[in-house]
């Protein structure tokens, strides 16, 4: 139990140091302003379809839900609020960061797991680059960079979805007033923790995936195990810290 | 940064030792190379060839000894502060450590763009001259466009020699260049290492479970006019063969340090297995 115990505080320290220098890299030179680039196309653009399908859906369900529970209380009109409430402080970004965790914390510890167990990265250290610099800060700024415009995306279809059901589909309000309402419903904190939250999340995906990803060992298994290891590190991570910041926001 | 390796030796292995867990890695190393020598290391699986390379420019943390690299105290420097230092070693991995996702072209470039060391930065036109000449230098020009997947085991690990030396480095480290080579590669693998060696007096490590390998580097020269290895004879031959030293290691620790001829007159069983293993190969 204890040599357990030791291994996870072990763990956690080893990727705090990798936070530190993935962060201290944002101020050093030389900056991969080209990788950061690509990496925004793989994981900011390369994402979206799958996102805005996930934030659809969601609205969708989440008006046509309510619209039953509202009735009862005959305040069906009140759809649009609690729509507009749910996904822009939850669901969207929970839901968005949980898919690009599946797709791209997956991603990214494949990537850098197969060039661990291949020599890649002791070559790039061998030819006097900073894998961490190189590989770790233009993911991390990517991810964090793009997580947030992502999640805006889904909140935004998520919000047409649940329009479609609650307007032309079911009658439940008219046009202009779904638009209205959903509007004066947001304040400014609900805002803040709408984009907050996904900043946070894009941090945690690129970093739990990097460091899963570097410490591959044992060859294609190994990356394999590191890929898995990745997707449900950074999904508690997300719930986790959305925990932490539902505290901190609902305290406000 | 790199002293001037004229100046003095370009590495000092002064007492070098290093465990994992209850296990020496490498055990009271010394050693010393020069501009322009080479050292052959013979030695069994896990008696700390690759890892002695890899202490060579901080791959690895030694826990006691120091480690020189061109003049400066690798021991003594931060991960972050060795990057330079790196810069200034060609280094062939086992299996050529080429960056899958980037071409052959891309591959060999990345020393000469990525290099972490302000001085020596080098324009996109002139990286792909400089590109284009080390892969004249292994033949594979024609590769240039080509992925590390597109080539074969022996092309890829001639990639990684002309990506090793494309900064034109003082030392060059090769981990096991032929190793899982035809003989016919092999040797050609290890004619590019001797050429490399005479034709810019660059001083090299190398790993290896061939014995040919060794005897090449000891005993042929690089003609640059008749553009082949010749044999080297007589007394006044004997200076470049001294050029050449092997060393033999088990369990971390270094066995046996001496000629080919040295190596040969061994009477120790277990330095003699890197000799005899050969002989039976080649019947």
């Amino acid at each position: 139990m204890l040599d357990f115990l030791k291994t996870l505080v072990a763990s956690f320290q080893d990727f705090l140091f990798l936070a530190g220098r993935s962060f201290k890299n944002l101020v050093r030179r030389p900056h991969y302003y080209d990788d950061v680039f690509l990496q925004m196309d793989i994981i900011g653009v390369g994402s979206l379809p799958i996102v805005a399908l996930t934030g659809g859906f969601s609205g969708m369900i989440i008006a046509l839900q309510m619209a039953r529970a509202l009735n009862t209380y005959g305040a069906s009109s009140q759809v649009s609020s609690i729509v507009t409430l749910t996904l822009v402080r939850e669901l969207g970004p929970v839901l968005t960061a949980l898919l690009v965790a599946g797709r791209n914390a997956s991603g990214i510890a494949s990537e850098l797991g197969s060039m661990k167990v291949t020599e890649q990265i002791d070559a790039m250290r061998a030819l006097g680059t900073d894998p961490v610099q190189k590989l770790v800060t233009p993911r991390l700024t990517a991810t964090a960079l793009m997580l947030p415009c992502l999640t805006v995306v889904a909140d935004a279809i998520g919000l047409f979805g649940a329009y479609l059901i609650a307007v032309p589909l079911l009658h439940l309000i008219d046009s202009g007033a779904y638009w209205s309402m959903s509007w004066r419903s947001l304040v400014m904190n609900d805002l803040a923790q709408g984009l907050i939250k996904p900043f946070i999340f894009g941090m945690i995906i690129a970093l739990v995936g990097c460091y899963y990803g570097l410490r591959t060992t044992g060859g294609t298994q190994g990356v394999g195990h590191a890929t898995t290891q990745a997707v449900v590190a950074a999904s508690i991570w997300i719930f986790f810290v959305a925990l932490l910041m539902d505290k901190i926001f609902v305290g406000l | 940064m790199p002293n001037d390796p004229a100046s003095g030796p370009i590495l000092e292995f002064e007492k070098v030792s290093l465990r994992y867990g209850d296990s020496w890695a490498l055990r009271d190393i010394s050693l010393t190379l020069n501009p322009g020598e080479t050292r052959i290391i013979f030695g069994a699986a896990g008696s700390g060839k690759t890892t002695l390379l890899k202490a060579v420019i901080g791959l690895v943390e030694v826990n006691e000894g120091r480690i020189r690299l061109f003049g400066q105290e690798v021991t003594s420097l931060q991960e972050s502060q060795r990057f330079g230092l790196r810069s200034g070693a060609g280094v062939l991995f086992q299996e050529g450590g080429l960056f899958d996702s980037l071409s052959v072209g891309e591959n060999v470039q990345y020393p000469l763009l990525n290099r972490q060391r302000g001085d020596t930065e080098t324009s996109p036109e002139d990286a792909e001259k400089r590109v284009r000449e080390a892969l004249r230098f292994v033949e594979l020009e024609q590769t240039f466009d080509k992925f590390p997947a597109e080539i074969s085991g022996g092309m890829r690990r001639r990639v990684g020699i002309a990506r090793a030396i494309v900064t034109e480095p003082p030392l060059v480290l090769y981990d096991s260049p032929t190793a899982g080579l035809d003989p016919i590669t092999a040797n050609l693998i290890m004619a590019l290492v001797a050429k490399e060696r005479d034709v810019r007096n660059s001083a090299s490590l190398i790993v290896t479970h061939r014995y040919q390998d060794g005897e090449i580097m000891s005993d042929f020269r690089y003609d640059p006019e008749r553009e082949e290895l010749l044999h080297l004879n007589g007394a006044a031959d004997a200076r470049k063969r001294d050029r050449t030293k092997f060393i033999v290691m088990k369990e971390g620790q270094i066995v046996f340090f001496g000629t080919r001829q040295d190596l040969e007159k061994s009477t120790d069983e277990y330095v003699k297995r890197f000799v005899r293993h050969e002989e039976n190969h080649a019947q």
